[in-house]
């Protein structure tokens, strides 16, 4: 007789996506209920605009007091990210080189603001860059990074913005759920959004503006979304987006944070040339992107995909697009360094046990890779 | 028109609703999740919640590999390659996609010197298709719509004439979400094939409802949406031919996803509903086809 021993199983690419959470899939559910398209005028037509209505506050919330009607429903972040810098029209874009690719992307000639080597827009260089060109110019920046979690110094970004009469975009979705956010705070004309990182369903997103706004619509047809965003609208993804927004508690984070130093504590104490990037900067409580010299990203990452423990080796994005990250290269990490290191970030479910599994799994690979005995005690 | 006074409603929590449903005409503008394609996507809204981009462990993997069979699935029922397909969040934006993609495309790369910066669509197009024909109005490219015979028909030599040396696009419904007419496409892909100019169809009211076939009717570009064949809102697909090869510049750029044709996360539960409703509908195509005719020449 065989016998298979059940894997234990963590989940530590939170950056990538969250689980659903129960109150997302109820509102999910009951929208489907009413499935009426939202556009249509009929009876169940009104409902399903009722709670479209609703959802938009849910969302503006997570911005504090942003104005609901400011948000704009999309198909998710990578859209909402092209609707702020396409749809503005400004002559001049300029993005920090440390965008999510769905931002640097977007305009073919946009500016790059260059960072420090601890991940963090470099505030001269943007003053000097808009005050070479006149022309108008929007501005983007991200709250949060995806691969190290580095935290912008987005009110000083926007007061340097609006000083050359610039606009200002902040990509928030990874910071969303995970920290107090404040439109006012953020200063940002436009915030983007995304459901699935805060525990929402995938496929849908949202762009929030601030105040009044032409905004070229990117999709072109139907009149949804106050023309600024054709197409019928995703309600059931709507509705869940909502309820996961309601149900974001930022002070479940101060757990994560513990068990995140907690892991980087052990991690240091393990392999003392194991580097944390970013660690010199504010950061998100759940994000490490940790580097184990001499040992490639990806056989890390299978490695500990074999142990049951899931990370990742940067952005998750196209399927097994395996390239030097533009992040790292920004903060200029050694590219050795660079090219051996992983993401590991946590949510509002991660427990001790699963942080224990990582560093067990991890730390068996360290030895592995250094030459040390299984079993053997650390020196 | 049909009624649907049975609620084929999912129920996915006990609560007991005791109003009578409404009478639902309106099953054009959309349609409710057949219940075996809600109960397709569940597992993918709650256990399988893994990022399908993230191939390198475990739940990423169940997801692509989810996506992949829903793509396959998609393929099928217009006899195309899997890898024709591109998932998008719609029918509005496959619609777009296919001819901004088709006409900035063309622009940036004039064939043997042939500037090509002319697009012809049917005046009964859905609005998506002429509002994305109007923007390219604006950016320089000519677009003639077409008008339609009082039967909702093109006519063929009509498009003929339209068509010139310049055209790059014809833009034609396959069936109208309105009227319900089915346009004559294996005549429209020949005649557009022999001319060298791509062949785009908005397929949202005909996919899984009528047969199509991407070869025999020579399409180049096929719109597709979800909700209308009793699968989820918020996804659609864009059939984009391989062979001969269809090039179109994204509208919406970033991770590479779909091959750099589309990027953004891809949402599996929505894939999977998708896929599964393609599936479905080619089993039942011919029968539901049959009751929809008999319920609407009994109206």
């Amino acid at each position: 007789m065989r016998w298979r021993k059940v894997q234990e199983e963590s989940y530590l690419d939170w950056n990538a996506t969250a689980p659903l959470r129960p109150e997302a899939a109820s509102a999910i559910a009951d929208a489907m209920d009413r499935w009426g398209n939202p556009s249509s005028v009929h009876r169940r037509g009104r409902a399903a605009r009722q709670t479209i209505e609703r959802a938009r506050e849910a969302v503006a919330a997570l911005l504090n007091d942003a104005d609901p009607n400011g948000v704009v429903f999309v198909s998710g972040g990578t859209e909402a990210n092209h609707l702020a810098l396409l749809g503005t029209g400004r002559e001049r874009v300029l993005v920090s080189a440390v965008e999510h690719d769905s931002v640097r992307s977007a305009i073919a000639g946009a500016e790059i603001i260059p960072v420090g080597p601890d991940g963090l827009v470099i505030l001269g260089e943007l003053d000097r860059l808009l005050a070479a060109d006149l022309h108008p110019a929007l501005v983007s920046v991200m709250y949060a990074n995806n691969e190290t979690g580095v935290l912008q110094p987005m009110a000083d970004i926007a007061a340097i913005a609006r000083r050359h009469g610039a606009l200002v975009h902040c990509d928030a979705v990874q910071a969303a759920g995970k920290l107090a956010l404040d439109a006012r705070v953020i200063g940002a004309d436009l915030v983007t959004l995304s459901a699935h990182k805060i525990g929402g369903p995938p496929g849908v997103g949202a762009l929030v503006m601030m105040g009044d706004m032409e905004l070229a619509p990117l999709l072109r047809g139907g009149g949804q979304e106050k023309r600024r965003r054709a197409g019928t609208e995703n309600l059931p993804g709507i509705a869940g987006f909502a309820a996961a927004a309601a149900a974001s508690e930022v002070a479940a984070y101060d757990q994560v944070r513990t068990l995140r130093d907690g892991l980087e504590a052990e991690i240091a104490a393990i392999a003392p040339e194991a580097i944390v990037i970013g660690a010199a900067a504010p950061r998100l409580p759940n994000t490490s992107a940790i580097a184990m010299p001499g040992v490639a990203a990806e056989t890390q990452v299978i490695a500990l995909d074999l142990d049951g423990v899931m990370v990742s080796a940067g952005a998750a994005c196209s399927s097994g697009k395996v390239g030097p990250s533009h992040v790292l290269a920004a903060m200029r990490v050694d590219p050795e360094i660079a090219s051996s290191t992983i993401r590991v970030s946590l949510g509002w479910s991660t427990s001790e046990a699963e942080i224990a599994h990582f560093l067990r799994a991890w730390t068996a690979l360290y030895r592995r890779s250094r030459g040390i005995a299984e079993g053997a005690r650390a020196a | 028109m049909t009624s649907m006074l049975a609620d084929p409603r999912p129920r996915l929590f006990p609560d007991p609703v005791v109003n009578t449903p409404p009478v639902y005409l309106d099953n054009q503008s959309t349609t409710p999740v057949d219940p075996r394609v809600l109960e397709a996507m569940l597992p993918y809204f709650a256990e399988h919640f893994g990022n399908p981009h993230s191939t390198s462990h475990a739940y990423g993997r169940v997801a692509a590999e989810a996506i992949e069979r829903a793509r396959a699935e998609i393929a099928a029922l217009i006899h195309a390659d899997p890898r024709e397909i591109a998932f998008t969040s719609g029918a509005t934006e496959a619609n777009n996609l296919a001819i901004k993609g088709a006409a900035h495309f063309a622009r940036a790369h004039p064939r043997n010197g042939r500037m090509r910066d002319h697009i012809v669509a049917l005046q009964t197009e859905h609005k998506c298709v002429l509002e994305s024909c109007v923007q390219l109005e604006r950016e320089g490219f000519a677009v003639t719509y077409l008008p339609v015979e009082p039967n909702g028909l093109v006519s063929l030599a009509a498009l003929e004439g339209a068509l010139s040396e310049r055209t790059l696009l014809v833009s034609v419904m396959a069936a109208h979400n309105e009227i319900g007419v089915i346009q004559p496409l294996a005549e429209i892909g020949a005649l557009c094939r022999s001319r060298d100019v791509l062949f785009h169809t908005d397929a949202a009211q005909a996919f899984g409802k009528i047969p199509l076939d991407v070869e025999a009717m020579k399409i180049d570009l096929l719109s597709i949406s979800g909700h209308k064949i009793y699968g989820p809102k918020g996804v659609g697909a864009l059939y984009i031919r391989r062979r001969p090869r269809v090039r179109l510049l994204p509208l919406i750029d970033g991770g590479g996803q779909e091959r750099g044709l589309r990027s953004g996360t891809l949402p599996t539960p929505l894939c999977v509903g998708l896929g599964r409703a393609a599936a479905i509908a080619g089993d039942e195509m011919m029968e539901e086809g049959e009751r929809i005719r008999r319920l609407r020449d009994g109206l």
